[in-house]
């Protein structure tokens, strides 16, 4: 589906590089250095975790940290999304079950 | 060993730890971003220059704080999440995943505010944002939200509406919750306000810019809810009347903010509920100082007051943490003060007539039944009200009941509602309620970051 947000610069004229990175078995092409919760949600993903609870589709929510709601799996380690940078290769899964952080 | 440790670099923690630095004290900063600027002035050495023009003058305008941090006597550790305090001096934080550990004589908590919590039915589902979150994303990232709608009441939703239309994406409509009888009852504090014209004026500019846009405003709107099945598809409310519907792929709620007091309870720093912002705020006394000698609290994180207060209070606690280390004398301290404080308290000036014209959503103070309130652990106000009904008095014990709070946040996102609930249903006012006890780690923290940390510590 298409992105709710709309980049006011083309990345193509960003200082960052493409790099390709996986969410979810994915393919994505980000730019390096982003914020990972904004490039994610520039991509067009819309959930970026369900809860342990209920299973419930979760999205960034308060992009500050004080959330919890855009916590991905990233190369193994359960972190919030808002608060890292894209990097080369990086391998994002949707963290699963109670992952306890 | 630090003089002086900052956490949290926006207004009130660049301006103290300059001040600090500049009057001899050697001082380490940290913020869990990759750059200064905390809140308002988010990435502002970055964005300014590439969309200083849509974001205005009053962010443009903290770039000088930020390059304030640019002192030799100044550690800036960015990117490094504290999650413990210890004896009131040491910190410990993780940094690009190593944890780490440093001491000092004296500590600020500048760790700012948080948007208050708006349980209303459908805020959990993906694209419900906080204001704040489409704003950040338009300073850090350059990414404007479309066919969004806001919704809720205070400034910071004009000024996030005014930014989306310089940024050529006007919300579809604003959804304000004030209602006329707020304004006539805040009139009362208008001749204080005047002392804080700019401000008003400011917010007759903002609405202006809004009705040339020509974004639609709803006031006094009730029975918000968020419709949708895998994220937010629409706004549904009543207003004027009638029902409405906006469809809508983003929905940014709003109503106001409230202290980030997950660092100063950690410490067991006594907080008191505030009536007039409808918060708990830490204890202190006017320079800053909590009940731990060594550890001083400034900006919103102490009360709200705004970036220009947040700037001012770090300042008075610089002055008054290097008197304590004897850098300057009580004398030199008190004259520097003074001014800054009656420029405090002009600053504040305006805070009671703003709290009052917008005051908190009510229906979000007190949702229906069905609302989740805990995001976490999806524990719904329903269930608070069934806990009280059992004979659970406070927080604490709504853990124990049904584990709310208890998620990764730590209830900084239920926790005010939580304490409200039971309050209501229990007939006591949230001071008796309390809150929910914080303890370390405040932020999460890996079994290798502890392991690292505990090493260097031996070392
Ligand atoms: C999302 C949001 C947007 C806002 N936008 C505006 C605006 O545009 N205009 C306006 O006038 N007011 C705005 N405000 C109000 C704003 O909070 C204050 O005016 C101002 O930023 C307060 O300054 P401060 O220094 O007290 O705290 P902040 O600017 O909030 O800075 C606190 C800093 O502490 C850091 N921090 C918190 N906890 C930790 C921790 N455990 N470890 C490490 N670092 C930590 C945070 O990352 C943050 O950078 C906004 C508030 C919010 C919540
Ligand atoms: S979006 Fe809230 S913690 Fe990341």
């Amino acid at each position: 589906m298409k992105p709710a947000f709309r980049n006011l610069t083309a990345p193509a004229s960003s200082p960052g590089q493409m790099v390709a990175v996986t969410f979810d078995g994915q393919e994505l092409t980000l730019v390096e250095g982003e914020n990972l919760a904004a490039a994610l949600l520039a991509a067009g993903v819309d959930t970026f975790r369900e809860t342990p609870v209920s299973g419930a589709p979760r999205a960034p929510f308060c992009m500050m940290g004080a959330c919890f709601d855009c916590l991905v799996e990233i190369d193994g380690t359960v972190r919030q999304a808002c608060l890292a940078t894209v990097t080369d290769g990086m391998n994002i899964r949707k963290p699963n079950g109670t992952s306890d952080v | 060993m630090y003089d002086l440790i900052v956490i949290g670099a926006g207004p009130a923690g660049m301006a103290a730890a300059r001040r600090a630095a500049d009057l001899g004290l050697t001082v380490l900063i940290l913020d869990e971003q990759s750059r200064s600027g905390g809140q308002i002035y988010r990435d502002v050495e970055r964005a300014a220059l590439l969309r200083g023009e849509i974001l205005g003058k009053d962010y443009t305008d903290g770039i000088d704080l930020a390059r304030g941090l640019d002192h030799p006597g100044i550690t800036h550790a960015a990117s490094a999440s504290v999650w413990q305090i210890e004896d009131g001096y040491r910190v410990y934080y993780t940094q690009n995943g190593a944890g780490k550990t440093a001491a000092a004589k004296r500590l600020l908590i500048a760790t700012g505010a948080l948007e208050r919590p708006m349980p209303i039915p459908g805020w959990t589902l993906p694209g419900v944002m906080t204001a704040g979150a489409a704003q950040i994303l338009l300073k850090q990232s350059g990414m404007v939200a479309e066919r969004a709608v806001l919704a809720g009441a205070g400034p910071l939703l004009y000024l996030v509406a005014a930014q989306m239309v310089k940024a050529g994406a006007p919300p579809l409509a604003l959804v304000e919750t004030q209602t006329g009888g707020d304004f006539r009852r805040a009139l009362k504090y208008l001749p204080g306000a005047l002392r804080g014209w700019p401000y008003l004026m400011k917010g007759k500019d903002m609405l202006a810019a809004l009705r040339r846009a020509g974004v639609p405003r709803h006031t006094g709107a009730t029975g918000l809810r968020v419709e949708g099945g895998d994220r937010a598809e629409a706004l549904v409310f009543n207003a004027g009347g009638r029902q409405h519907k906006i469809e809508a792929r983003t929905v940014l709620l709003h109503h106001g903010v409230v202290p980030h007091i997950q660092a100063a309870r950690s410490i067991g720093i006594p907080h008191r509920w505030n009536a007039q912002q409808q918060c708990f705020a830490p204890e202190h006394d006017e320079t800053g100082r909590t009940a731990i000698d060594t550890v001083f609290i400034a900006g919103d994180g102490a009360g709200i007051g705004g970036a220009k207060a947040a700037a001012i209070a770090g300042r008075i606690s610089a002055l008054s943490i290097a008197q304590d280390l004897e850098r300057i004398t009580a004398a030199d301290c008190r004259r520097e003060s003074r001014p800054l404080q009656a420029s405090l308290n002009r600053e504040l000036a305006v805070r009671p007539f703003l709290d009052t014209a917008y005051p908190p959503y009510k229906e979000a103070l007190s949702p229906d039944d069905a609302t989740i309130v805990c995001r976490c652990e999806e524990v719904t106000a329903g269930d608070i009200r069934r806990y009280a009904g059992m004979g659970c008095l406070g927080p604490n014990q709504a853990k124990a009941f049904g584990r709310s709070g208890m998620g990764p946040c730590q209830g900084r996102y239920c926790g005010l509602t939580v304490t409200a609930l039971l309050a209501a249903a229990n007939g006591k006012t949230p001071d008796e309620t309390g809150y929910y006890r914080i303890r370390p780690p405040i932020k999460p923290v890996t079994l290798g970051e502890l392991a690292a940390t505990a090493q260097r510590k031996g070392k």
